[in-house]
């Protein structure tokens, strides 16, 4: 087989990827009427993001205790409602600073 | 190079798999098949995304949103209050993937200059930002809460599953996305007085 070249590669997974994406848009052409689906759609975002995060937070981090510790205060601070950028920081410095204080103790 | 990819792919994990396979000289069909599969997600929140447009959204715009939706676009657009403007999908989009394609292009020249610590750090962001997402609706709405309970669970389950943790995670992802979205919205539908574009 000859060598397939990378641009042709990537013009390809660009294609794939774009038209995943925007065939919903293509097929759903206004609001759903049908419970269900109106339902599904709905819970959809909430199920995929949690589904995202956890355990994937843990697994990200150097140490798991700093994802452990990210995940329960990131919780907290959104239920208080702090917001998208101060949960995203709070996360950020709290396994920044686990994962560099915890090995030197 | 890295820009342009970078700049039209933005699938992450997704892309990530892709290179992958052109490093190995896969074939194009194996190519197309993983592209497939890692971005089924984007399927769903695009079809989620489009409850969520004012229904005087022209279809040029819903196309170009739909373009533009990754984990974190979509993330941010489907908590907009009301319907979501197509300005402020486009906007994220245009600052996020300028960094995006920046960041691979950077990527490919620096071959990662940052220490893992910081890293690991950032690659959190991500995750706060989810949570800042999904957290509050389960405050108002019980049922949401009870579909984060399964999905944390079941989620984590699936990790360490025997046969299930060895499928991809965005295979995972979808799905439980389907399986839990579906229970849930069987078990508990809207009500019917509630109309579009409100919370």
């Amino acid at each position: 087989m000859e060598q397939n070249s990378p641009i042709l590669y990537i013009l390809l997974a660009i294609l794939v990827t774009n038209l995943i994406r925007v065939l919903p848009m293509l097929l759903i052409k206004g609001p759903i009427r049908n419970t269900f689906l109106r339902s599904f759609l709905y819970y959809v975002p909430y199920v995929t993001l949690a589904v995202m995060t956890f355990p994937a937070i843990i697994e990200t981090t150097l140490t798991p205790l700093a994802g452990v510790v990210a995940l329960v205060v990131g919780l907290i601070a959104a239920w208080f409602g702090l917001g998208l950028f101060p949960v995203a920081i709070i996360c950020c410095v709290i396994v920044y600073l686990i994962d560099t204080l915890l090995p030197m103790l | 190079m890295g820009f342009f990819s970078g700049f039209f792919i933005r699938a992450s994990a997704g892309e990530y798999g892709i290179y992958t396979l052109v490093a190995i000289h896969a074939t194009y069909v194996e190519l197309i098949a993983m592209c497939l599969v890692t971005n089924l997600r984007y399927m769903l929140m695009s079809a989620a995304l489009s409850q969520k447009l004012a229904p005087a959204t022209s279809r040029l715009h819903r196309l170009l949103m739909a373009c533009c939706i990754t984990d974190e676009i979509f993330g941010i657009s489907i908590n907009h209050k009301g319907c979501t403007p197509p300005a402020y999908t486009y906007s994220a989009a245009l600052i996020s993937t300028l960094f995006w394609a920046g960041g691979c292009a950077t990527g490919i020249v620096a071959g990662g200059m940052l220490p893992t610590s910081i890293v690991a750090a950032l690659s959190v962001a991500l995750y706060g930002m989810f949570l800042a997402i999904i957290v509050p609706p389960a405050r108002r709405d019980r049922n949401v809460l009870y579909a984060l309970i399964a999905s944390f669970l079941l989620s984590g389950i699936c990790a360490v599953a025997p046969l299930v943790s060895q499928w991809s995670s965005g295979t995972r992802t979808i799905l439980l996305t389907l399986l839990i979205s579906s229970v849930v919205a069987w078990l508990r539908p809207l009500k019917n007085r509630e109309s579009n574009g409100t919370e």
